[in-house]
């Protein structure tokens, strides 16, 4: 910046200092450790965070061959016969997307309520504190609970029900809904912070032009936010993208989708079926599929996965909040 | 010129050219105030709206506002005329923007705000009329330019439609359409003095605009659904001297269609603008009179020692 100078005599300084005057070699001893534990910190983690993606993309590119994603996979003792990952790739996306449909208008909903109405001001908090319970609880407990639940047989219309009368309780939609409790805390959060930062004069402008408050929130509060609300939506995807416990128990794990027979759609959405979080865990060394290089190659698809759902996300809450101006 | 005379002020003039009075020769530092002002009258050529197009709006009459047990305004009695400007002026603190906020009863979004005395629109008291249907008729620019996150065609629109509109009528009527709004849309915007800069592009994001045009916007919106009363709050507070004077101008030039209060704590933009000043001082109203009045004979030892500090 500035290279002319203004007048005569003044000349801009013959080389930008490019090192700030105040050089760590003043400060107390302390704060140079502390000063450097953060670089080391902050280099750490983004070493660890590219040694994790070139793994894994070395591992799997190496073993990943095309046919294995469009392959149902198959029981085999040997992993030259136990077939692709197409099954478990499109549980993650049903799974996903059915716990992103319940979770984002519950989530966005949650946060509207507690930050513009929020009255009375007792329930309020327990709302809050209820949000952040289910925040907190492991998704093992949250799945062994939404198996008690929707084995219950008033939800018998969720799963299957065996001859017996059993009713299953394992479903895409048991854990989907299930799911979505992972992804409402973040929702309700990132929406809910966004509100909060909102200036008070922007809603009352809208009052003070006789607009209720209802359409207060919708044309112009809900718009304002809509950037955080998809970055609750990206982190949401992210934990119900890599949640295991829940497939486990909640989905059944079988090794393809399963229909429970009937109307097409339904029939997959009550069948059971597993994602690739669970089929990487299955046939990882630890588990019991033992086809190791196949759960190498699914863990790299299910990487490209989230990243590329995050990028999408973004891009397209970027593009919005652009034409609107917000960004 | 000596750098530490403020600028003397003036009124706006309308149609003739404005000629910057030359700082009084001679006078430096506090002393300075006086002839200032004696200077304003000297050039205050405009005069006085005549009685014609004067007509009144609003009454206020020994209107109290409290915030809980706290009285922030007492016993306050004003009237509000369309084809002048009337400020409200005095110290923070002092109530005038609880008593503007008052008049279109957006003071009742704050828990625990409550009014004595009476207020009427036309004659009609304002807790009568419905509060958006009261809202529409007395618009309101805030401090801050607060233009909504949408096109600058949508911002205006936005005080256009009736959102709220049952939804049987609005199916009979259908949703009204960009074209069935443009001709108001940039009637507004040009009433702000903003169309010029926007024209060629209304669709652009208003968040994209400058600060003073923004508020420009934000006074077009508030005229869009045609008010009868238009409020200021400090319109110009956050704003850099040019866009003030650019906003001034409109303010002046709206008057004959609206009649506008303004809350302002800038003395000489009080000068510049209003017909009628209404100082307050914690609360109370000390002086209500013309511009003049106010300004250069203040009944009140108050209001001459908060006119005079504030130029000395």
């Amino acid at each position: 910046m500035a290279t002319a100078p203004v007048a005569a005599g003044l000349k801009p300084p013959a080389k930008p200092r490019s090192k700030p005057r105040d050089s760590i070699s003043s400060w107390p001893w302390t704060d140079r450790i502390a000063y450097v534990l953060c670089w080391a910190a902050g280099i750490g983690l983004c070493l660890i965070a590219a040694w994790i993606v070139l793994y894994m993309a070395i591992k799997g590119i190496s073993y990943l061959k095309p046919s294995l994603l469009v392959q149902s996979p198959v029981g085999s003792p040997d992993q030259s016969g136990s077939g692709g990952f197409l099954d478990p790739i499109e549980g993650t996306f049903l799974v996903t997307a059915i716990g992103i449909v319940v979770a984002a208008p519950l989530g966005v909903a949650v946060a509207v309520w507690l930050s513009e109405f929020g009255r009375p001001a007792g329930l309020a908090r327990a709302v809050e504190s209820g949000v952040e319970t289910i925040a907190g609880t492991p998704s093992v407990v949250l799945a062994i609970f939404g198996l008690l639940i929707f084995s219950k047989s008033f939800l018998a219309f969720l799963s299957q029900t065996s001859a017996g009368g059993a009713v299953f309780g394992r479903s895409f939609l048991t854990a989907g809904l299930i799911m979505s409790l992972l992804a409402i805390p973040l929702i309700v959060g990132a929406t809910r912070e966004a509100l909060a930062q909102i200036p008070a004069h922007v809603r009352e402008a809208s009052y003070a032009l006789g607009k209720t408050k209802a359409t207060t929130i919708r044309r112009v509060l809900l718009p304002s936010v809509r950037p955080s609300i998809a970055s609750g939506i990206t982190l949401g995807m992210g934990r119900i993208i890599g949640d295991t416990a829940i497939i486990v128990i909640l989905l059944g794990a079988s090794l393809r989708l399963e229909g429970a027979g009937g109307a097409p759609i339904l029939s997959i959405l009550r069948g059971t079926g597993s994602t690739l979080t669970s089929y990487v865990k299955e046939n990882s060394p630890a588990g019991e599929g033992n086809a190791p290089q196949k759960a190498y190659a699914a863990a790299f698809v299910l990487l490209v996965i989230v990243i590329a759902l995050n990028a999408i996300v973004m891009r397209l809450s970027r593009a919005g909040a652009r034409a609107d101006g917000t960004l | 010129m000596t750098p530490l005379t403020p600028p003397p002020a003036r009124r706006i003039q309308l149609r003739e050219p404005t000629v910057i009075d030359p700082p009084p020769g001679g006078v430096v530092g506090p002393a300075a105030g006086a002839p200032a002002i004696g200077g304003v009258a000297a050039r205050n050529g405009r005069g006085r709206a005549s009685a014609a197009q004067v007509t009144e709006r609003m009454r206020i009459e020994s209107v109290s506002l409290a915030y809980g047990d706290k009285w922030v305004v007492r016993d306050v009695s004003l009237p509000v005329r369309q084809g002048e400007v009337l400020a409200l002026i005095g110290a923070s603190g002092s109530g005038k923007t609880t008593l503007l906020r008052s008049l279109n009863r957006l003071t009742e979004i704050t828990a625990g705000a409550s009014r004595a005395g009476r207020v009427t629109l036309d004659g009609e008291e304002i807790e009568r009329i419905e509060v958006n249907e009261l809202r529409r008729r007395i618009s309101m620019v805030f401090q801050q330019p607060n233009p909504f996150p949408m096109s600058i065609f949508e911002n205006v629109a936005y005080a256009l439609r009736e959102e709220h509109a049952a939804r049987r009528d609005r199916k009979r009527r259908g949703r009204r359409g960009r074209q069935e709004l443009e001709p108001a849309v940039i009637d507004a915007v040009r009433r702000a003095g903003l169309y010029d800069e926007v024209a060629d592009d209304l669709d652009r994001p208003a968040l994209r605009l400058s600060g003073g045009q923004q508020q420009r916007l934000c006074i077009a919106r508030a005229l869009a659904a045609g008010p009868e009363v238009l409020l200021l709050d400090e319109p110009c507070s956050a704003l850099d001297p040019i866009s003030t004077a650019t906003i001034e101008q409109q303010i002046v030039s709206l008057r004959e269609s609206v009649a506008i209060v303004i809350v302002t704590h800038n003395l000489q933009q009080a000068m510049r603008v209003a017909d009628h000043v209404a100082f307050m001082h914690l609360g109370e109203l000390v002086e209500y009179g013309t511009s003049e009045q106010v300004f250069e004979h203040p009944a009140m030892e108050r209001t001459r020692e908060y006119i005079g500090g504030a130029f000395g």
